[in-house]
C-alpha cells in the first residue's frame, strides 16, 4: 500500500506481502486467526450459517418424505432448481482450482495468498453442489445407481448420458480438488501442531500434518507432489464445466444443442467463481487483518480476470444469438428471441445486466480498487451467473407443440433449498476461517520481498518506498 | 519448523508421535480404504443379493403335500394342476376338486388329508403359502415364457425332488437378465418344457436363437 502511492508504483508493482512483516510476524498472523478464541462475531456469524443450514436440512428432508412434486417442476419445465443450482455451485468451484493450478503452473506468484482459501471455497461449493443431484432423484435410496457399483439386477448407468459423465466429471474434481488443498495443507498443518498448546490441537493437527518436519527431504517431495497435483487438477479446469455444459449441448433441444456451450460454461464458471472468491475476501481480509496479505493488487487482478471472462460470456451470449439468425434454424431463432422478449425476458435482461454490463465498470482502475465496489460488483456477478443458469434451464418453458407451453414458478421449497444450501457453504467456510490457516503460510513467505536475495533489510526498503 | 535432531530414539520420548506412526497413512490410504470399499462394495453386491436371502426359502404349507411324490414318482404332468400355465400369466394354485379328482378314491382315510377333505366339505379354500414371489413392479407371464420354451425347472428347480418346494433360484432383475440377454442357453424344444432334467439335443441352441426375441428394455418387464 504505502508503494502505491510513490513513482516506484508505476514501475514495478506492489510488494505481494505489505506491512514489512518479517517472517515470525506472517506466521503470527496467520496462526493468530486460528489460535485466538473465537470473538462473538464469528460465533454469531455461525450461528447464523447453522439456522441457514438447518432451513436447507428441512427443505430436504421434506423433499425425501414427498418428493420432488414440491418443487415447481412441470412439464414442459421437467428440469428446474436443482440443475440450476448444481451448475452453479460448481461453476463457483472453477476459480479455485483456475487460481491453485494453472495459476501455479504459470507462476502467477500473486496466487499464493488467496489459493488457500479459494480452494477452500471451491471443495466447500462443490460439496452444496453435489447436495442437487443427490436430492433431485425422487427415490433417493436408489441414488447410488448414479455410480456403476455390480449389483444383482445386472443394472448399469447409461454411459451414454452426459449425466452419468457428470458424475464421474464431478466426484473427480471434487477428489482431485480435496488431495490437492490437503497436501497444500501439510506444512502449514505442521507449523500449527508445534505451536498447538492444547493436547486435542496438538494431535489433531499432528494427525494430519503426517509427521511434517519441513527437512529438506520433504520440501522436495511436497514440491514434486504439489506440481503433480496441479497438472492433474489443470485439465480438470476446463473438463468439468464442459460435461457440466454438455447436459445440456448434448440433447435436441434448440437453445441448448449449440457447439458455444462448452468455452461459454468454462468462461462463466471462473467469471462466477473469481465472484464469489472476491465476496468472501473482501470482508474475511478485513475481518481477519490478513490485509497485508490479500492485497489491494491481489483484489485489483482477480477483478482484471472477472472482466475478461464477463466480456467472454458476453461475448458468448452475442454469439449465440448470432448463430441462432446466421444458422437459418427458425426454431433455436425462435429460442433466442423468445429468451430475449418471452415470458422469461426480467430473466434475461438480469443475466444481461448483471453479466455483461456489472465487469465493465472493472476498466475502471478506481473501481476495480475499491473494496467496497468489489464486494458489491462481485455479488451482481453472483446473481448474474445464478440467472444464467436459470435462463437456460427456463428454455424449456416453449415446448415442440404450442399446446405444450407453459412457465416455471418456485415453490417456497426451491427457494428454501437454495438459501439453505448457502448455510452449508458459509457454515462449512466459516469454520475453515477458524481452525485452518486461511493463507498458505509457508509459501506466502516465498513471495515476500523480504525473501528476495536482493532485500536490503528493513530500514533501506522503509527508506526506499517512504523517501 | 520444529526439532533439528530427527529420528533418534530420544526424539521419539520428545515427541507424542514417534517414528513407527509413519507406517499410519500410508496403511490406511493403501491397505484399510480400499479393502474397506471392496469389501462393503462386495458385501452388499452377495448379501443384500436375493441369491443369499431368498434362495431356499421353503415356508411351511398347511397340507404336507409332497411334489416328490405326485410330479417325480407318480409323473403326474405339471399341467394337471396348475391348468392355467399355458394361456395366464398364473401358473395357478390348482382348487380342492383338483386333489379330490383322485383323493375320493385314494386314501380316502390318510389323515394327513384330513384339511383337503374338510375344504372340499366346507368350500373354503386350502391357505397354501406363496413360495416364489417378484416384486410388483416387476411384470411376469407364465404363459409367454412357457410358450417360448422355458421349462418349469429352470426357474422352480427340480421340483421332483422336492418334498416340500422351496425356492431354488434367486429370481433377481440379473437372474432374469441372464436368460433374455442369452435365451439359446436356457431355452429348450416347446414340447419338453415340463420334463425334468433335460439335457439338449444338438440342433436346438441354433434353433432357438433364430426363434426367440425375448425383450430387454425396462419397458419389457417394469410396464
Amino acid at each position: 500500500m504505502a508503494a502505491q502511492s510513490k513513482n516506484a508504483a508505476s514501475v514495478f508493482p506492489p510488494p505481494l506481502v505489505a506491512g514489512n512483516h518479517t517472517f515470525t510476524s506472517v506466521t503470527e498472523t496467520v496462526c493468530g486467526v486460528v489460535e485466538k478464541k473465537p470473538n462473538v462475531n464469528w460465533l454469531l456469524a455461525l450461528m447464523l450459517s447453522a439456522s441457514i443450514m438447518a432451513v436447507l436440512g428441512g427443505s430436504v428432508a421434506y423433499l425425501f418424505w414427498e418428493g420432488t412434486g414440491i418443487w415447481g417442476l412441470n412439464n414442459p419445465v421437467g428440469w428446474g432448481w436443482a440443475i440450476v443450482n448444481f451448475v452453479f455451485w460448481v461453476g463457483i468451484g472453477h476459480a479455485g482450482t483456475l487460481i491453485s493450478a494453472i495459476l501455479f503452473l504459470f507462476r502467477q506468484k500473486w496466487r499464493t495468498a488467496i489459493n488457500r482459501f479459494a480452494e477452500a471455497m471451491t471443495i466447500f461449493a462443490v460439496i452444496c453442489a453435489l447436495v442437487f443431484p443427490g436430492i433431485h432423484v425422487g427415490r433417493v435410496w436408489a441414488a447410488y445407481w448414479m455410480l456403476p457399483l455390480p449389483n444383482q439386477m445386472g443394472m448399469w448407468p447409461n454411459f451414454r448420458s452426459p449425466l452419468l459423465w457428470d458424475v464421474f466429471a464431478v466426484s473427480t474434481y471434487f477428489t482431485v480438488s480435496l488431495i490437492f488443498w490437503y497436501v497444500g495443507l501439510i506444512p502449514d498443518l505442521a507449523t500449527l501442531r508445534d505451536r498447538a498448546k492444547g493436547k486435542i490441537g496438538y494431535w489433531a493437527y499432528g494427525l494430519f500434518a503426517v509427521g511434517w518436519r519441513g527437512a529438506a527431504s520433504h520440501w522436495n517431495n511436497y514440491e514434486r507432489a504439489y506440481l503433480l497435483f496441479a497438472g492433474l487438477a489443470t485439465p480438470l479446469v476446463l473438463s468439468v464445466h464442459t460435461i457440466v455444459s454438455f447436459d445440456f449441448a448434448v440433447s435436441i433441444i434448440p437453445g441448448w444443442h449449440t457447439t458455444i456451450f462448452p468455452p461459454y460454461f468454462v468462461a462463466g464458471a471462473i467469471f462466477s467463481g473469481f465472484a464469489m472468491v472476491c465476496t468472501l475476501a473482501v470482508p474475511c481480509r478485513k475481518l481477519f487483518g490478513l490485509e497485508d496479505f490479500m492485497t489491494v493488487r491481489h483484489i485489483e487482478n482477480m477483478n482484471k480476470v472477472i472482466l475478461l471472462t464477463g466480456t467472454l460470456v458476453g461475448y458468448a451470449y452475442s454469439t449465440e444469438f448470432f448463430i441462432a439468425w446466421y444458422s437459418g434454424s427458425v426454431y433455436e431463432g425462435f429460442a433466442f428471441v423468445n429468451r430475449a422478449f418471452g415470458p422469461f425476458a426480467w430473466a434475461y435482461w438480469i443475466m444481461i445486466s448483471c453479466n455483461v454490463i456489472t465487469p465493465q465498470f472493472f476498466w475502471s482502475k478506481k473501481i476495480r480498487t475499491s473494496m467496497a465496489w468489489t464486494f458489491v460488483m462481485s455479488i451482481f456477478v453472483n446473481i448474474g451467473m445464478w440467472f444464467e443458469r436459470f435462463v437456460i434451464v427456463a428454455t424449456l418453458h416453449r415446448d415442440y407443440t404450442p399446446s405444450a407451453w407453459g412457465y416455471y414458478t418456485p415453490t417456497i421449497f426451491d427457494i428454501s433449498t437454495f438459501i439453505g444450501s448457502f448455510g452449508l457453504f458459509f457454515f462449512l467456510f466459516i469454520l475453515f476461517l477458524k481452525f485452518l490457516p486461511a493463507i498458505a503460510i509457508a509459501e506466502i513467505k516465498a513471495v515476500m520481498p523480504q525473501a528476495d536475495p536482493h532485500w536490503e533489510g528493513y530500514h533501506k526498503h522503509e527508506e526506499s518506498t517512504h523517501g | 519448523m520444529s526439532n533439528e535432531k530427527h529420528g533418534s530414539d530420544r526424539d521419539d520420548e520428545l515427541l507424542k508421535f514417534p517414528s513407527w506412526h509413519n507406517i499410519i497413512p500410508p496403511i490406511f490410504f493403501l491397505v484399510v480404504g480400499p479393502v474397506v470399499t471392496l469389501l462393503a462394495i462386495g458385501g452388499v453386491w452377495y448379501y443384500f443379493s436375493p441369491k443369499f436371502t431368498d434362495v431356499g426359502y421353503m415356508p411351511e404349507q398347511p397340507v404336507h403335500y409332497s411334489h416328490k411324490l405326485h410330479a417325480g414318482e407318480l409323473k403326474i404332468d405339471c399341467r394337471y394342476c396348475h391348468t392355467a400355465v399355458e394361456k395366464t400369466p398364473w401358473a395357478g394354485v390348482p382348487p380342492t376338486q383338483t386333489c379330490m379328482n383322485c383323493h375320493n378314491a385314494v386314501k380316502t382315510k390318510s389323515p394327513k388329508l384330513e384339511m383337503v377333505r374338510q375344504s372340499w366339505k366346507t368350500g373354503e379354500s386350502i391357505p397354501w403359502v406363496r413360495v416364489h414371489k417378484i416384486a410388483d413392479y416387476a411384470y411376469f407371464d407364465h404363459s409367454a415364457h412357457v410358450q417360448v420354451g422355458v421349462g418349469c425347472e429352470s426357474c422352480h428347480g427340480r421340483i421332483d425332488q422336492m418334498v416340500e418346494v422351496w425356492q431354488s433360484q434367486p429370481l433377481s432383475m440379473g437372474w432374469c437378465l441372464e436368460c433374455h440377454n442369452a435365451p439359446e442357453q436356457h431355452l429348450r424344444p416347446k414340447d419338453k418344457v415340463t420334463v425334468m432334467g433335460y439335457t439338449p439335443s444338438p440342433g436346438d441352441k441354433e434353433r432357438i436363437a433364430t426363434e426367440v426375441n425375448p425383450p430387454i428394455h425396462c419397458s419389457g418387464c417394469h410396464r
